[in-house]
């Protein structure tokens, strides 16, 4: 209760004051891994990653492992990946097909949907046990949305649509083929995992929409790496964006996202340089996308974080990112890169390429976020440091309803959009009910800005 | 390793040794380069057709490696998928001063060792190319406490042009699944 209490207190959201606390205390990561990790859901993996009957991929919730399989009947299951008899990994591969889990410490054996189907001189040794009491422990529940895995450990957390509200929208955008076709994304092989000394929460907010963050770019922006840098072209992204309306949209759960509005006319802004075949692949996408959703085709992806720890790349580089929680002061990233499932060859190559050299520990967009991460979580510890909380009053009271998106709106910079991912992990942390997480809450600020602008 | 040739042996004859003491040297005087932060001279050991590969490596079954343990290159999401131009861009990227994980600037000790050649074309009396194995040990230094030891295998595919050998062809097998760095900023 005093906990609940100091937890409300630390998050100061319509304010914009965040205690640092959060983001390097002890009991603050204990107490996120029960009440954040083990109610909320959380993204595994995706299901072109285990096609056929026998595939499995191992994840992560929290701090625990999972497989995410695929039975004989093609039904999908996320299994904590620790034996019911002493707790040993049944399974030690990151990917891979097999009929059977078999518990390396004392062979008990597991199906692909968990259940306990073997127990060495059972007949001899165990009078009557009962195999169904001792299945794998399996995820509360499961969904498979346009291809992505969800899974939760809380009966009771409403369905993922739910969860997810208004945000699906933008998500969408990261999941959709190209030209505009429902779902049809896949992962290319190869997932990156690697280890940062970070909270989980600096990444998460940063996706959430830190637009401010631009200019700790500035040295892949001196040197340019977009689409069209080899004819001497500053930057990193491609010109997609250059006519449209940046909007920060946060919405109930704690999720938020950067996307933007073309104009109406909706134009394609040519990006790729040389590449011809990218560009007519990209040009064609967006005329056949245009055809497709009409109106809703203006909508464009940037970046987005589906409370708590999944964060998404939209378009280039179109990626899904899990922060997985070590400590408070390590977190462990995975990124998966998506294309859809029938992209040619030759911008898959392209794709693959840009995805490499934007992305993860060895990206020259995103080795600068890990710098920052690292070090702002180490230089918030103090205990003088620990006096001073952090700033999150950037356009306070900027906020407004853009009667075409749902959510909190802000055409201008903001950290709304953080705001709004601590008031949902203030929810969680206080133990708020599945109602009030999701509920539509009034935001302050969103009053405030009624007579202003 | 996965590309590994799987040609016969060469003979170890005064040839050889002759040969291989030229890429001890080629290798020996790349990591000078690298350590002294020599970044736009070490990119002249490059071919302009360089090919500068990392892949990721996964935990599999006994009996899948050759299938499943590296990620591919041309088709996988890899750690490094270089040319000479993103490589070139990398090394100007460091020479901002404004590239933030490598400022102020790592101190980085590159060893090699174990270096064997294990073909040659057109042969080892008048080599024009060849392919040479080492391992390599890196240590990072960074900021006040950061330290991480980068630890594996290369194959380098050394050219001779003008008279010189440079390397067309890296492949680097790095012996780590889940990166225990926070950033791939070193060159190996
Ligand atoms: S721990 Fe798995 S069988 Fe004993
Ligand atoms: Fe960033």
């Amino acid at each position: 209760m005093e906990r609940v209490e100091s937890y409300a207190r630390m998050v100061d959201a319509d304010n914009g004051i965040i205690d640092r606390e959060i983001f390097t205390g002890e009991q603050v990561f204990a107490d996120e891994l029960e009440r954040v990790f083990a109610r909320a859901w959380l993204f595994i993996g995706h299901e072109s990653q285990i096609p056929n009957p026998g595939d499995f991929f191992s994840s992560r919730m929290g701090q625990e492992s999972v497989i995410l399989c695929r039975d004989r009947a093609h039904r999908i299951h996320v299994l904590l990946n620790s034996c019911r008899h002493r707790g040993m990994k049944v399974c030690l591969y990151d990917e891979g097909n097999t009929n059977t889990f078999t518990c390396p410490y004392h062979a008990w054996s597991y199906g692909l949907d968990g259940a306990l189907t073997g127990v060495p001189m059972q007949k001899a040794l165990y009078e009557d046990i009962d195999r169904a009491k001792w299945s794998l422990v399996e995820v509360a529940q499961m969904t498979n949305y346009k291809g992505t895995i969800w899974a939760t450990w809380d009966p009771e957390a409403p369905p993922l649509l739910e969860y997810l509200g208004d945000v699906k929208e933008h998500l969408d955008l990261a999941l959709d083929c190209r030209d505009g076709r429902e779902g049809g994304s896949v992962v290319f092989g190869g997932v990156q995992k690697w280890i940062v000394p970070s909270n989980w929460k600096f990444p998460a907010e940063n996706f959430a929409g830190d637009t401010y963050h631009n200019p700790s770019h500035r040295s892949v922006d001196m040197v340019g790496m977009g689409p069209n840098s080899q004819k001497g072209v500053q930057g990193r992204h491609d010109n997609r964006l250059s006519d449209a309306q940046h909007l920060w949209v946060s919405f109930p759960g704690g999720h938020a996202v950067h996307s933007a509005l073309k104009p109406e006319s909706n134009e394609y802004h040519p990006s790729f340089g040389d590449h011809t075949a990218v560009e007519d692949y990209f040009r064609d996408s967006h005329e056949k996308r245009k055809a497709r959703r009409g109106d809703k085709a203006r909508l464009q992806a940037f970046v987005g974080t589906i409370f708590p720890n999944t964060s998404y790349h939209g378009y280039l580089p179109r990626s899904i990112c899990v922060w997985h929680p070590h400590g408070p002061q390590t977190t462990e990233i995975w990124r998966f890169f998506l294309t859809d499932h029938d992209t040619p060859k030759d911008v898959n190559t392209y794709l693959r390429h840009h995805y490499m050299r934007y992305s993860g520990p060895a990206g020259m967009t995103e080795q600068d976020d890990m710098e920052n991460w690292n070090y702002a979580t180490a230089a918030s510890r103090g205990t003088i440091s620990k006096r001073y909380p952090f700033n999150y009053q950037q356009s306070l009271n900027k906020t407004q309803k853009n009667s075409a998106i749902p959510g909190c709106v802000s055409e201008q910079v903001t950290e709304q959009n953080a705001r709004a991912f601590y008031r949902g992990w203030r929810n969680y942390m206080t133990g708020a009910a599945w109602g009030d997480i999701c509920a539509e809450a009034p935001s302050p600020s969103l009053q405030a800005a009624a007579g202003d602008d | 390793m996965t590309n590994a040739p799987t040609k016969e042996r060469l003979p170890r004859n005064l040839d050889y040794y002759d040969l291989k003491n030229q890429a001890e040297e080629f290798l020996y005087e790349e990591a000078e380069l690298l350590d002294q932060r020599h970044f736009r001279e070490w990119l002249d050991l490059f071919t302009e057709d360089l090919v500068y590969f990392m892949p990721i490596r996964r935990n599999v079954k006994f009996g899948e490696h050759s299938a499943r343990e590296n990620t591919r290159e041309e088709q996988d999401i890899n750690w490094f998928e270089e040319d000479k131009w993103t490589l070139s861009k990398r090394v100007e990227q460091i020479m901002t001063g404004v590239h933030w994980s490598e400022e102020p600037l790592s101190r980085v000790c590159h060893m090699v060792s174990n270096v064997q050649i294990v073909d040659v074309t057109p042969s080892l009396d008048a080599p024009s190319e060849m392919t040479v194995r080492s391992r390599f040990l890196i240590y990072q230094n960074r900021v006040e406490y950061e330290s991480y030891f980068f630890v594996g295998k290369r194959l380098d595919r050394l050219r001779k042009e003008n008279g010189m050998w440079k390397n067309a062809r890296r492949e680097i097998i790095l012996d780590q699944n889940v990166l225990l760095a926070k950033n791939l900023t070193v060159f190996f």
